[in-house]
């Protein structure tokens, strides 16, 4: 009776935490009824989860952006630019991958920190800085590939990125039509996750601290586990790890880790909850201002990479709307605008609910139209339910 | 002959824990210059927020009887259109408008659905004759000085055929000749018919211009003093205003001071750009290892700003001067460095910049020297909960767990909270900005004890306070800050209210 308890008390305590990833299951489970499982089929999930990464690594860095007060309104032609950049590197400069891929996320970092200083030195609002470059980099966009309209990436490498998936194990007979590597990955990463959380709770002890009861700690971890091992099998059903995934999941874990556990991730909140007193603190504010912008220009840069070589190819319309998807992804995933609250994980979580939408209209043959008008319905029902339930308990 | 304009009677109003005023009987004759004077805090302002509207009525108890009717104000366009105009220290003026845009802004003269403006403009030219300014109408009010557009303010009230004027500390940011000005303008208009109420700070003035002089003291009336058969004398005024006295609330402590200077400053000067007025001069002061010292004066004299100044100046002032710190000559250029080189400052104004209200009590502690509990830049969080349960504990901070979030707590715990985060950075001058506004009795004694543990220890501190009994309860010695220079130094013994109130009013 009390391990029910328990249970219900932990759902209580997070409901705003799992709020999310709860919408996410039912939207989920709604898609798959209404396409006959269509939607939940391995091939669309992993197409699912590639369409998400050019969106999902732009709303991490635009978290970060948004919880220290500001907005990039330039990234989807940022991203659109870098990503014709690198086609032309490759193209015309017949530059290969392995220098093109550094040195347009190096731009890209360099656009971030120009934005930076225009907000932090020259004290002109992040809205207007940005939309300047939005209108910027549209037009470098339109100029870079005005005269051969859109650039075809002939390079097999660069595309694998978007579009290829990890190697397997050679085959020895066992489990054929499954991908070994991602099932081992998987394995690998249920190990390290149960590990981790062991050694956590063994610290938390010797330092006398109250943990969570065996029965909920086990819980947890099973449940966890499954869902790690839920998704690698459907993935591992089809071609396995796609290189969008690994790299999402990458960014994910670096971005979750600095903001989690790093005096840099404790600053860049502390700027966001009270500038003022985090300047007083000692905090350098422009300091952050200038990392958290240019990790959005990386992340654009890395946006630009993935879509341009999903679309092996460098449109003169890539990137549009980008900002606005990655937006909404964030604000979707419990950012606030308030300054000071916002999770990486929230906000991936926030790109898949919206990419779902789209994927599952799309299966169901809905109209775009009436598919811009759900999404403009669930920004707003997940900001209202981020708001009702921001100030309760605790 | 003598017609009582105003008359309040027996106001009282209660804040959550605080009776701000209690049972204030204020009456104003028509055509006379009336001024109120009082501590901060003693409910000066409240009053003239009743007046106004500003807390409407039924917020208060008490009756405002005003051109011999009853008024029940719930707007402050109530008191408006019955004829009362304030006039706050900091100005209700567009700075993007021009002076006649300003002068007759939310009484905007139409002609029909549009305003017609040469009416307007010819309507504000009259307006400012009347106040003896002479400016170009059209011009925007952001290139006047502050006394022009104090002018201004007052051209606008009486634009509105305003019967009596209220002004809260209107010299305070002025210079010597527009003040002088100012009272020569006050004269003039009671010739004219108009009755004015001045707050202020400055007795000199009050005694100058004042017919009548009522007093406030936590939030009763002391007296009314009427200058044509009272004596009104400096003395006077200052025994009625601090005449309070003083319990023993200041718990003892047995600190040495070690005649060892911890913190020096020598020739500190500092001009505002924001403002473009130099608002430091020639500042001296030091601190002894173990000593408390005090920076007396009255609000906006520029003791945070001195404070600001010194801790890493982040508000950019322009300064010059020289620090010592434990005998090192430092230049800080940045907060970072002055916790660095071991000063900590607790700032007046907790929510506005000292705490960060949404994120939770551990967190807070330890933001300002988040490094002394991380490894590589990864913070070790279960440090982090041994150290704030550790201030916790020392310093009482009453808190569910320290997993709550700041914004929950009372003002006595969130003030501990920040004394916590200060202490977490060890420093050996501790700036307390304000420590005991707007907290309990209860809470400020728990302070002192820490203040007084703290110098125990070696530490040095220097604390900016507004509260004379506070000052003299706690300090070894005492500096007052009046416009941005040091006007005096007083020992423990030497000090007492009155000495400090002239100098803070010099």
């Amino acid at each position: 009776m009390s391990f029910i308890k328990n249970i219900g008390k932990t759902v209580r305590d997070n409901i705003r935490d799992y709020g999310m990833f709860l919408a996410l299951f039912a939207i989920m489970i709604f898609f798959t009824i209404t396409t006959k499982g269509v939607f939940i089929s391995p091939r669309n999930i992993s197409n699912l989860i590639n369409q998400t990464g050019c969106i999902a690594v732009l709303a991490v860095g635009m978290t970060l952006v948004i919880v220290i007060r500001h907005i990039d309104l330039s990234v989807g032609f940022l991203a659109g630019f870098m990503g014709a950049i690198a086609a032309i590197a490759m193209v015309s400069w017949h530059f290969p991958v392995w220098v093109v891929i550094p040195m347009v996320l190096i731009l890209g970092i360099l656009a971030g920190l120009l934005i930076a200083f225009l907000v932090a030195k020259m004290g002109i609002p992040s809205f207007v800085a940005s939309l300047a470059g939005w209108l910027i980099y549209r037009g470098a966009l339109l100029l870079v590939t005005l005269k051969t309209g859109t650039i075809i990436i002939p390079n097999a490498t660069y595309n694998a990125i978007g579009n290829g998936y990890i190697p397997d194990l050679p085959g020895v007979g066992i489990l054929p039509g499954v991908h070994k590597l991602t099932l081992l990955l998987g394995i690998l990463a249920v190990v390290i996750f149960i590990i981790g959380d062991v050694r956590d709770r063994e610290k938390k002890k010797a330092y006398g601290f109250e943990v969570s009861t065996m029965d909920i700690f086990i819980m947890k971890i099973v449940f966890t586990a499954a869902l790690i091992m839920a998704v690698t099998w459907v993935m591992a059903g089809y071609n396995g790890l796609s290189w969008t995934f690994v790299i999402v999941l990458a960014v994910t874990f670096v971005y979750h880790f600095i903001t989690t556990q790093t005096v840099l991730g404790r600053y860049i909140y502390a700027v966001g909850g009270n500038p003022e007193a985090a300047e007083l603190s000692g905090i350098d504010v422009k300091k952050i201002t200038y990392i958290v912008f240019g990790s959005m220009g990386m992340l654009a840069a890395l946006s630009g990479i993935l879509y341009s070589s999903r679309l092996q190819s460098a449109t003169t319309i890539a990137g549009q709307l980008f900002e606005m998807d990655a937006i909404a992804a964030a604000y979707v995933g419990g950012v606030s605008a308030g300054g000071g609250v916002g999770r990486v994980t929230g906000s991936i979580i926030g790109a898949l609910v919206m990419m779902s939408l789209t994927n599952g209209m799309n299966l169901m043959g809905i109209d775009i139209s009436s598919q811009y008008i759900v999404k403009g319905v669930v920004l707003v029902l997940a900001v209202v339910f981020d708001v009702a339930t921001r100030n309760r308990g605790k | 002959m003598n017609n009582t304009i105003l008359e309040m009677q027996h106001i009282t109003k209660e804040f959550p824990g605080v009776r701000a005023l209690d049972d204030v009987c204020f009456s104003v004759i028509e055509k006379e210059i009336h001024c109120l004077v009082g501590e901060n805090g003693a409910g000066k302002s409240t009053l003239m927020k009743i007046l106004s509207g500003v807390y409407p009525y039924g917020d208060y108890e008490g009756e405002i009887i005003f051109n011999g009717l009853e008024q029940k104000y719930s707007t402050i366009s109530d008191s408006k259109k019955a004829g009362i105009a304030i006039i706050y220290q900091e100005l209700a003026l567009v700075p993007e408008l021009t002076v006649y845009e300003n002068i007759f802004l939310g009484h905007e003269i139409m002609n029909g659905l549009v305003i017609d403006w040469n009416e307007t403009i010819k309507k504000a030219t009259q307006m400012l004759k009347k106040v003896g300014l002479d400016v170009n109408p059209t011009v925007k009010v952001k290139e006047l000085g502050l006394g022009k557009q104090q002018l201004i303010e007052i051209a606008k009230a009486l634009s509105m055929d305003v019967r009596l004027l209220i002004l809260d500390e209107p010299t305070s940011a002025l210079n010597e000749s527009d003040s002088e000005n100012l009272m020569n303008l006050l004269r003039d208009l009671k010739k004219h018919g108009v009755t004015s109420v001045l707050i202020s700070h400055k007795l000199k003035e009050v005694i100058e211009i004042a017919d009548r002089v009522t007093v406030l003291r936590d939030g009763k009336t002391i007296c009314t003093l009427d200058a044509h058969k009272d004596e009104v004398k400096e003395n006077v005024l200052i025994k009625h205003m601090v005449g309070r006295e003083i319990n023993n609330v200041y718990p003892k402590r047995d600190a040495t001071v070690v005649d060892e200077k911890v913190f020096e400053v020598k020739h500190w000067n500092a001009y505002d750009p924001a403002i473009g007025r130099e608002i430091l001069k020639d500042i001296n002061l030091n601190v002894r290892k173990g000593e408390i010292v005090s920076l007396a004066g009255l609000m906006g004299s520029g003791r945070t700003e001195l404070a600001l100044s010194l801790f890493g100046n982040p508000r950019k002032y322009h300064v010059n001067g020289e620090m010592y710190v434990n005998g090192k000559h430092v230049h800080l250029k940045h907060p970072e460095q002055a916790i660095k080189s071991g000063l900590a400052y607790v700032t007046e104004d907790r929510k506005g910049n000292g705490l960060i209200l949404i994120q939770d009590v551990k967190q807070n502690i330890t933001l300002a020297n988040l490094r002394a509990i991380a490894e590589r830049g990864i913070v070790n969080r279960n440090e982090e909960v041994v150290a704030s349960n550790e201030y916790r504990n020392t310093l009482n901070i009453k808190t569910p767990s320290i997993e709550q979030k700041v914004l929950n707590l009372s003002g006595g715990n969130q003030q501990k909270v920040s004394v916590a985060k200060w202490l977490f950075v060890q420093p050996k001058v501790l700036i307390l900005d304000e420590p005991t506004r707007g907290i309990d009795v209860g809470a400020k004694y728990e302070i002192y004890t820490i203040m007084n543990r703290l110098v125990e220890q070696g530490m040095s501190i220097i604390m900016i306070s507004s509260e004379l009994p506070e000052i003299l309860g706690m300090s070894d010695r005492i500096y007052v800050v009046s416009f941005g220079r040091i006007t005096g130094e007083l020992s423990a013994k030497e000090a007492t209210q009155e000495k400090i109130m002239k100098l803070a009013t010099d």
